[in-house]
């Protein structure tokens, strides 16, 4: 094989290119689709040509982004297979199963009734055409739910025990690995900031209507329901981004001391709302981490544990040396990373001999070494690493991602809760005002950047690890060269920038015409 | 349950899926006359309008069976997808470009013109098709790995399924693999053919293209499948042995059949129903609409039969041409117990979801007439 690190990076940078782009269309998918759900619901209750017209407007829109979203859809899951052939193997039983139910249930659902809502206008009835849209969208809410059940899993893996002689993991329980606190929380973290950015796409796109001074009233019933969905959206996501905080801090607390740049911990940790990170600190070493923050007091262990605002929460080498305070200051140890290397290193020796001894039909030896794989198998990934700074994610990229992500969730509330206002109180001056027409446009970039930034959080902080603890990036690759994955990503990045850029330029056309339309009129 | 039953339910819904996936590559052989020259007016609307309905189901057919030979047999998954990396890479590069093309291709603005996603449905339907059956050939005709588990915990060089530096490239060159691939194609066309005499009735002039499509392709695809029977059933393959070794059988999928015999009936009713839905489509105008049908019938049929002769009777599905014991059959790849028979659960629901897609279509299909 090729140089280990290049594959490595490379194929993490293709399916980084992937999930990224993928990730643009994926929520405005969800969001979108549920406001034109909420769209054809009143054409349904008012049978009104004019909602009829929005809820095709925006219908349209719908359309145009959900094609390209199908297409990045395919490759995510068989990279799986292409790049990251080893885990496929390795936990292939329990990963597989929600991706095969998400394409039974889900993307049958989505097939079936997408056609319907595109092209049966004119041959179904008004409530079928109704419920084959609800369909659709709940369709590609449960496609939603599986694969973040399945990136919940790698996350934190419930549910599963070790087989030695498969020498893979195989699933104990299924109820653990679809119900796990991390699979909820993400799941209704993810759909739920889809929907804000659903909401605000529309409410961008209907003030440019009102910069035209296009179909005005439309573009205020339209704010209005996405207003209301972004607003929805954006507070439950707050709420769930704190109860995923909750369950990081339990289950990966490396990726917790990341995010806020943390390298030692207190009890009492203060928040950083706003900082500058000092790129010369480095694990161990004794430069400070920031240039400049903004603090909130014992705002970190207050959102670990709102009811103990004195909790300890351990920094980067707290967690590398094993150090823990408790809550009246004691430091006391609890195991470090060198120790957790050792034990992973005795588990896979453990699993070695296991394989010994099955070839030779000695069981007393496999139950042995069965017993002290068992005992260390939760280091089992650790066991690839030299040096404890190996389990340490990329602190910048995962702090400055989480910030981007938690103050522009903040920005993104303001705005809509201004909006509302103007749409329901102060409607002239949501009309005339351009520079808050041109503010809520800006916010479609906005949203996008604060969603991928949620990704990168989640995927950027809990590295090294592709399986939490169980398997790092590095084991779980496909024997391909890495001229072979440079040039796959740069194909992929030609194609989907090039599919991207005809979506973009399709959509402003159709927003264009769609502006001069009549929405009176049953001919559109 | 046992497990090996749970193996072969799983290997059998796999190879209902593949068999529905092969049927409805129609809507992949329809993409590949899109470029043809000589047309009337209205011909590439009607025939795009025609399939344009129904892409998405055979794209989601494709993401299903992946993702349920991911969950039944992660083991092939793992070998397969990360050894023949280019086949499958080009693969999806094609099917990539088909999910835009037919949402994209019309509206303004556009970027490309309508002419370059034609071409794009026209490269998906024509080396997807290819691709896709170079892919099935490799269940008969192998590939170049190893498999070694304990590579596993070298942390240097961890993998466990190595293969040829080609990557795949040599099953596309390999004659036998893509014998296959071109008769997938020519298959598909016909189905196409078929399709469009039942699903588009614009005119008599339509028909007539569509009955000599189905006599033209129809026929080259007859001859590319009986060679292609030929080949297949002249060779050898492994058959695994009770303490998991493998032994080259002369002539196994030919014995498959014989051993086989409910497989074999099988196999010689779909051929007879493909060839009457020929027929029926090329020479017997008054039941050409029903020619796709018969022939889709027995499509399923006859990839059922390949699938069954491929995996069961303990056949290596997936043989190494350069390390026998690294060869994949239903029972060394699967999944654990537990997780089929989860899964087995699960798919109690699909006659469920095959109710709905039904009835769906039922509503939607109503024929193409002129002016719409």
């Amino acid at each position: 094989m090729d140089d280990l690190t290049g594959v490595v990076d490379w194929s993490r940078a293709q399916f980084a290119l992937t999930a990224a782009y993928h990730w643009l269309f994926v929520p405005l998918t969800l969001g979108l689709g549920l406001i034109v759900a909420i769209m054809e619901t009143i054409y349904y209750r008012t049978k009104s040509v004019r909602w009829l017209n929005i809820t095709k407007f925006w219908m349209t829109l719908f359309g145009i982004n959900f094609a390209i979203g199908v297409a990045t859809g395919i490759i995510l899951e068989f990279e799986f297979g292409t790049n990251w052939s080893n885990y496929s193997w390795f936990v292939g039983d329990i990963f597989g199963a929600p991706l095969a139910i998400e394409g039974i249930f889900a993307f049958f659902m989505e097939a079936t009734f997408i056609a319907v809502m595109f092209f049966g206008w004119k041959k179904v009835s008004r409530g079928f055409h109704l419920a084959s849209t609800w369909l659709t969208v709940i369709g590609a809410t449960i496609s939603a739910l599986w694969i973040l059940v399945a990136n919940a899993w790698m996350q934190y893996p419930a549910g599963m025990e070790f087989d030695p002689v498969q020498m893979r993991n195989v699933m104990a329980n299924f109820w653990a690995v679809i119900f796990s606190p991390m699979a909820v929380n993400k799941f209704l973290h993810t759909v739920t900031s889809a929907w804000a950015l659903g909401g605000i796409f529309v409410v961008g796109v209907s003030a440019w209507l009102l910069l035209r001074k296009r179909n005005v009233d439309v573009a205020i019933d339209s704010i209005k329901i996405g207003g209301i969905t972004a607003l929805a959206g954006l507070i439950l996501t707050m709420g769930t981004g704190h109860g995923s905080a909750v369950e990081v801090a339990k289950y990966q607390p490396m990726k917790l001391a990341a995010m806020e740049g943390l390298y030692d911990g207190s009890c009492g940790q203060s928040i950083v709302a706003f900082g500058i990170l000092n790129p010369a600190k480095k694990p161990g070493n004794d430069e400070k981490p920031f240039l400049m923050e903004i603090s909130i007091p014992k705002g970190l262990s207050m959102l670990v544990d709102f009811r103990n605002p004195d909790n300890f929460v351990p920094g980067i080498n707290d967690l590398i040396l094993g150090r823990e305070l408790s809550i009246d200051g004691q430091e006391f140890h609890s195991v470090s990373y060198a120790e957790r290397i050792d034990r992973g290193r005795t588990a896979q020796n453990a699993l070695r001999e296991f394989g010994v001894a099955h070839a030779a039909g000695d069981t007393a030896a496999m139950a042995a070494a069965d017993a002290v794989l068992k005992a260390n198998y939760d280091s089992f990934g650790f066991g690839y690493f030299d040096d404890p700074t190996e389990a340490v994610p990329p602190v910048g990229l995962t702090f400055y991602a989480f910030h981007i992500m938690v103050l522009g969730g903040g920005l993104l509330l303001l705005v809509v809760l201004i909006s509302l206002w103007g749409a329901y109180r102060r409607r002239d001056w949501l009309e005339d005002c351009r520079w808050w027409q041109w503010v809520l446009m800006l916010m479609i970039p906005v949203v996008y950047i604060c969603s991928q930034s949620g990704w990168v959080v989640a995927e950027v902080g809990r590295q090294p690890w592709i399986i939490q603890d169980i398997m790092p990036t590095k084991a779980a690759i496909s024997s391909v060269s890495v001229a072979s994955v440079q040039l796959t990503f740069w194909l992929f990045a030609i194609v989907f920038t090039a599919l991207l850029a005809a979506e973009i330029s399709i959509m402003v056309k159709q927003i264009k015409k769609w502006s001069k339309a009549d929405y009176q009129s049953p001919n559109n | 349950m046992e497990l090996q039953s749970l193996q072969a339910y799983w290997w059998l819904l796999v190879s209902v899926l593949g068999a529905i996936l092969v049927f409805m590559l129609f809507v992949q052989g329809g993409q590949t006359m899109l470029l043809e020259r000589k047309r009337f007016p209205g011909q590439l609307d009607a025939e795009i309008g025609s399939i344009g309905l129904k892409w998405e189901l055979t794209f989601t057919t494709l993401v299903v069976f992946g993702g349920a030979f991911f969950a039944s047999f992660p083991l092939f998954y793992s070998t397969s997808f990360g050894g023949a990396y280019w086949l499958w890479m080009a693969i999806l590069f094609s099917f990539v470009l088909q999910a835009v093309s037919y949402e994209y291709r019309r509206k303004p603005g556009n970027l490309y013109g309508s002419r370059t996603y034609d071409v794009f449905l026209f490269i998906n339907g024509s080396i997807g098709c290819i691709l896709l059956g170079v892919a099935v050939g490799m269940l008969f005709f192998g590939g170049e790995f190893t498999i070694i588990k304990g590579n596993i915990l070298d942390g240097a060089s961890p993998v466990i399924s190595r293969w040829a530096p080609t990557h795949g490239l040599e099953a596309i060159a390999n004659w036998r693999n893509l014998l296959l691939g071109v008769t997938v194609l020519m298959l598909a066309r016909t189905l196409a053919a078929l399709y469009f005499l039942n699903n588009v009735r614009t005119n008599e002039e339509f028909n007539a293209i569509n009955r000599r499509r189905v006599l033209v392709n129809g026929a080259i695809f007859v001859v590319f499948f009986l060679a292609f029977a030929a080949v297949l059933l002249t060779s050898s393959g492994l058959q695994s042995t009770a303490d998991g070794s493998f032994v080259e059988v002369p002539y196994k999928y030919f014995m498959n059949l014989i051993e086989m015999p409910w497989v074999a009936v099988m196999f010689v009713v779909g051929v007879l129903a493909v060839l009457a839905g020929i027929a029926m489509g090329a020479f017997l105008p008054r039941y050409a609409t029903k020619g796709i049908w018969a022939a889709g019938i027995g499509v399923v049929l006859v990839v059922l039969s390949l699938f069954f002769i491929a995996g069961y009777n303990d056949t290596a599905y997936y043989r190494s041409l350069i390390d026998p014991a690294s060869s994949l059959t239903i029972a060394n790849s699967s999944s654990t117990r537990f997780t089929l028979e989860v899964m087995s659960y699960v798919s109690i629901l699909i006659p469920f979801v095959l109710w709905y897609i039904v009835v769906v279509w039922r509503k939607m299909n109503r024929p193409i007439s002129e002016g719409k």
